[in-house]
C-alpha cells in the first residue's frame, strides 16, 4: 500500500517536472493560428475589414471577435480558405466592407499635379511610395498592393487607381466547358 | 546493338513526313521587314540596346539582359530600326508583345567576326560564347542553352544524349538538318563533350529517318568522336520528349520533381548542336533556323533556312501559298503540341520548328463544348508520363488544383496523346494547361503577398521604434529641465532675499561715495 503511494507520488512528481520543463523548452511564441490565418489573407493592408492591417484582422478572427467575411481583396476564395482552416461555415462576403475586384489595381501618381506634400507616403502601409517634401512622389509599382489608402489624404487628388496591365506572361489558359447538362442530344451530335 | 527500353504508353501516328521531304533544304529570301520579339526564350525579358533610326549590322546584339536565364537577340541582317513596339507574336494567347522592327536594306553587311582560338578555350569560356550567341534549345522549349550547360557542368554528366528524334507528324526540320549538316551536328556534339566531359554519348534517331541515320553514321566515321554511338529507335510518339528519350536509351526514369542532369544525363537537340558549331567556329549568333512548312493546305511543302523575325506570311508565299481558298488554320509546332496562330503576320522565332497549314481546325483554339467522360481509361493507357489523365481531368474541372498536384500535374509534358485518343473529344491537355497556369498565378500572388507582409511588418516596427525614440527624447528633455529648475532653486536658497541684497549693495556703494567726498 505504502509502496504504491510512494511509487505513484514519485511518478507524478517526475511527470510534473517533465511537463514543467517542456512548457518552458517548447513554449510557442504568439498564437500559431494567427500566423496561419495571416498567411491566407492577401496582405493588401487596406484596412477595409476595419482593422489596421491584415495581421490585426487575423488576430481578431483568432480571438473570435470578427467574422471571416470582411476581406474584399481576398474575395470568396479567401473566405473559403479561412473556413477550411477554421472548420467553420463558408459565408458570403460582407458587402459593407466593399466589393471584390477581379482585376488587381495599382496606384499611379500624376507627377504633373503632385505638390510633394508627403501625406500619401505616410499613409502607405507597405512603404511603396517614394519621394520627399516638396519633391515629386512616385509609386513603386512592384510593391503597391492596391489598397487605396493613399487616395483620401492627397490634397490635390493626383493619385489614380489603374488596373495592372496584363502581359503575355500573366496570360492564363481557360478551362474548356463540358456539354451543358440537360441539353438534348440531336442527330447532329452523332 | 544496344538494348532499348520502353516508356509507358505512347501512340503510333501517321507520319506525314514525306510531303516536306520531297524538296531539299532551301534558303528563304529576306522579307522587307523583320520583327524580333524581345523574348524568344524561357526566362527574363531582354532590354533593347538600339534606338529607332539606328543602323544595325548582321549579327549585332540588339537586345540583351545580364540575367543568367536569358538569351540575347541579334540582328539577322543589316538594316535600320524602324520601330520598337508591340506586335502580335507567336503565342497561344494571340496577344502582342514588344518587338524590334528592322527595315531590311538588302546589303546583308555583317558585323566583324572575332574568331576565338578553339583549341585554347576551356569549358567556361565556351559556355560564355554560347551564351553571347543567344543560343536556346531549338527542339521547341527554347530554354537558354548556356544556363542548362552551366547546371549540367555543375552536376557532372555521365551520358550526353543528342536528340534527333522529331516524333511529331509533319515536322522534318531536324531530319533535313541531319541529312545536310551531319558534320556540323557532330562537331557541335564534340564541343558539348568538351564542356560536359560525359563518359558516353548517344545520338537517338527514329527509324523512320533512314537517310538521316545514314548521313550521320557516315559523318561519325570521319568525326572521330570517342564513345559516341548512333542509336536507331522505334517510331513511337512522343519518344522525342526528353524524359521519354532518356528512358528509351538508358532505361532510367527522371524522378518526379527532378531534371535530367540530377541523374547525370544531359539532352540536347541536333539543331542546337549546329547552332553551337556555328557560334564557336564562325562567331555567328543564332539569327536563323530551319523551319518546316507543311500541312494539307500548302502548295509546296518543304524546309527553309529562315532568318528569325521573318513574318510567316513571307514563308507561306515562298511555299507557293494556300492550296485551297484564301484562308487556312495556321499552327506553330506540330499537330499534337502546337498552338493555333491568330494571324499570318507573326514572326518566326527561335522556338518555331514548324508551320502547319491545315484546311480544317485541328487544334482547339478557344475552349469549345465537349462531351462527358465515359471513364474508358484510354487516356491512362497512352500517357507517356504514367499519369492518371482522368483523375487530373476531374480535379482540374472542379478547380481542385491542390488535388491535381497530388496527381503530379506538373509531370505532364502536354504531348496531347490523351486528348487524341479520347472518344468524347475532351481537350484534356487544355484542362491541364489551365490548371497549371492557375497554380502558377497563385504561386506568384503568394510571393507578392509575402513581400507585402514583410514590408508591412517592417513599417510597423519602424513606426514603433520612432515612437519609442520620440518618447525617450521627451523624457530626457523633461529630466534636463527638472534638473535645471532644481539647480536654480538651490542658488536662490543660499541668498535669502535677492532684492534686499541688491538694496544693501546700493546702500554700501552710496555710503562709500559719501565717505570719499567728506
Amino acid at each position: 500500500m505504502l509502496l504504491a503511494i510512494i511509487t505513484i507520488s514519485l511518478m507524478a512528481g517526475l511527470f510534473g517536472l517533465i511537463l514543467g520543463y517542456a512548457a518552458i523548452r517548447f513554449k510557442v511564441e504568439g498564437n500559431p493560428i494567427v500566423d496561419q490565418i495571416d498567411a491566407l489573407l492577401p496582405q493588401t493592408q487596406c484596412g477595409q475589414c476595419t482593422y489596421p492591417g491584415c495581421r490585426p484582422y487575423a488576430e481578431a478572427i483568432a480571438n473570435g471577435e470578427a467574422p471571416i467575411n470582411q476581406c474584399p481583396p481576398g474575395g470568396q476564395a479567401t473566405i473559403v480558405a479561412l473556413a477550411d482552416l477554421l472548420d467553420t461555415e463558408v459565408l458570403e462576403l460582407n458587402a459593407e466592407h466593399g466589393e471584390h475586384v477581379e482585376v488587381p489595381l495599382i496606384a499611379v501618381i500624376d507627377e504633373q499635379i503632385c505638390i510633394g506634400c508627403t501625406l500619401c507616403i505616410q499613409a502607405c502601409p507597405v512603404d511603396a511610395i517614394l519621394g520627399s517634401a516638396k519633391h515629386m512622389h512616385t509609386v513603386i509599382a512592384d510593391e503597391c498592393t492596391g489598397c487605396k489608402l493613399c487616395l483620401p489624404p492627397c490634397p490635390v487628388d493626383c493619385i489614380d487607381m489603374i488596373p495592372i496591365e496584363q502581359t503575355i506572361d500573366d496570360w492564363k489558359w481557360t478551362l474548356p466547358k463540358p456539354v451543358e447538362p440537360g441539353s438534348s442530344w440531336s442527330s447532329a451530335d452523332a | 546493338m544496344r538494348d532499348l527500353h520502353h516508356f509507358h504508353g505512347g501512340m503510333r501516328l501517321p507520319g506525314h513526313k514525306n510531303e516536306s521531304l520531297v524538296r531539299d533544304l532551301q534558303q528563304a529570301s529576306l522579307p522587307a521587314q523583320l520583327l524580333l520579339p524581345l523574348k524568344q526564350h524561357i526566362g527574363e525579358y531582354n532590354k533593347p540596346l538600339v534606338d529607332i533610326g539606328d543602323r544595325v549590322r548582321k549579327g549585332q546584339v540588339i537586345a540583351a539582359n545580364p540575367a543568367l536565364i536569358c538569351a540575347p537577340v541579334h540582328a539577322p541582317t543589316s538594316g535600320t530600326i524602324s520601330a520598337i513596339a508591340k506586335f502580335p507574336v507567336a503565342h497561344p494567347s494571340g496577344q502582342a508583345d514588344t518587338c524590334i522592327v528592322i527595315d531590311v536594306d538588302g546589303e546583308d553587311e555583317a558585323a566583324t567576326a572575332v574568331l576565338p582560338d578553339l583549341q585554347q578555350l576551356d569549358a567556361q569560356q565556351m559556355v560564355e560564347l554560347i551564351s553571347r550567341a543567344g543560343i536556346v534549345g531549338l527542339g521547341g522549349a527554347a530554354f537558354p542553352t548556356s544556363a542548362k550547360l552551366a547546371r549540367g557542368n555543375m552536376n557532372g554528366i555521365d551520358t550526353l544524349i543528342i536528340n534527333g528524334v522529331e516524333c511529331e507528324p509533319y515536322i522534318t526540320c531536324d531530319d533535313i538538318l541531319m541529312r545536310t549538316s551531319a558534320a556540323e551536328v557532330l562537331r557541335g556534339t564534340g564541343y558539348l563533350q568538351r564542356i560536359l566531359q560525359p563518359r558516353s554519348t548517344l545520338i537517338g534517331i527514329e527509324d523512320n529517318k533512314p537517310e538521316a541515320i545514314r548521313a550521320m553514321t557516315a559523318a561519325l566515321a570521319q568525326a572521330g568522336l570517342a564513345q559516341t554511338e548512333i542509336v536507331a529507335i522505334p517510331t513511337i510518339y512522343p519518344s522525342g520528349g526528353e524524359k521519354q528519350l532518356i528512358q528509351i536509351l538508358t532505361g532510367k526514369e527522371v524522378p518526379h520533381g527532378q531534371l535530367a542532369f540530377d541523374i547525370g544525363l544531359f539532352c540536347q537537340n541536333v539543331g542546337t548542336c549546329v547552332a553551337i558549331t556555328r557560334a564557336l567556329e564562325q562567331d555567328q549568333p543564332l539569327i536563323s533556323r530551319v523551319v518546316t512548312v507543311s500541312g494539307d493546305n500548302i502548295r509546296q511543302p518543304g524546309n527553309w533556312e529562315v532568318a528569325l523575325g521573318t513574318p510567316i506570311r513571307h514563308l507561306l508565299e515562298l511555299a507557293g501559298g494556300y492550296l485551297h481558298g484564301t484562308t487556312a488554320h495556321l499552327v506553330m509546332g506540330g499537330p499534337m503540341m502546337g498552338f493555333s496562330l491568330a494571324s499570318d503576320q507573326v514572326p518566326i522565332v527561335k522556338a518555331s520548328n514548324n508551320i502547319l497549314v491545315m484546311r480544317e481546325q485541328t487544334i482547339p483554339h478557344s475552349p469549345g463544348f465537349h462531351d462527358e467522360c465515359i471513364r474508358c481509361s484510354k487516356c491512362t493507357e497512352v500517357c507517356p508520363a504514367s499519369l492518371l489523365p482522368q483523375q487530373l481531368y476531374w480535379h482540374a474541372r472542379a478547380r481542385a488544383y491542390d488535388r491535381t498536384q497530388e496527381f503530379h500535374l506538373f509531370d505532364c509534358i502536354e504531348c496531347g496523346c490523351c486528348s487524341a485518343v479520347c472518344p468524347s473529344g475532351i481537350p484534356l491537355v487544355q484542362y491541364y494547361r489551365a490548371a497549371k497556369s492557375e497554380i502558377r498565378a497563385a504561386q506568384q500572388a503568394q510571393v507578392k503577398s509575402d513581400r507585402a507582409r514583410l514590408r508591412f511588418e517592417f513599417r510597423e516596427r519602424r513606426l514603433q521604434l520612432k515612437k519609442q525614440q520620440e518618447e525617450e527624447r521627451r523624457r530626457l528633455k523633461r529630466a534636463a529641465l527638472q534638473q535645471k529648475t532644481a539647480k536654480a532653486g538651490e542658488d536662490t536658497a543660499s541668498v535669502a532675499d535677492p532684492v534686499q541684497a541688491a538694496l544693501e549693495r546700493v546702500k554700501a556703494r552710496k555710503q562709500a561715495l559719501q565717505e570719499e567726498s567728506s
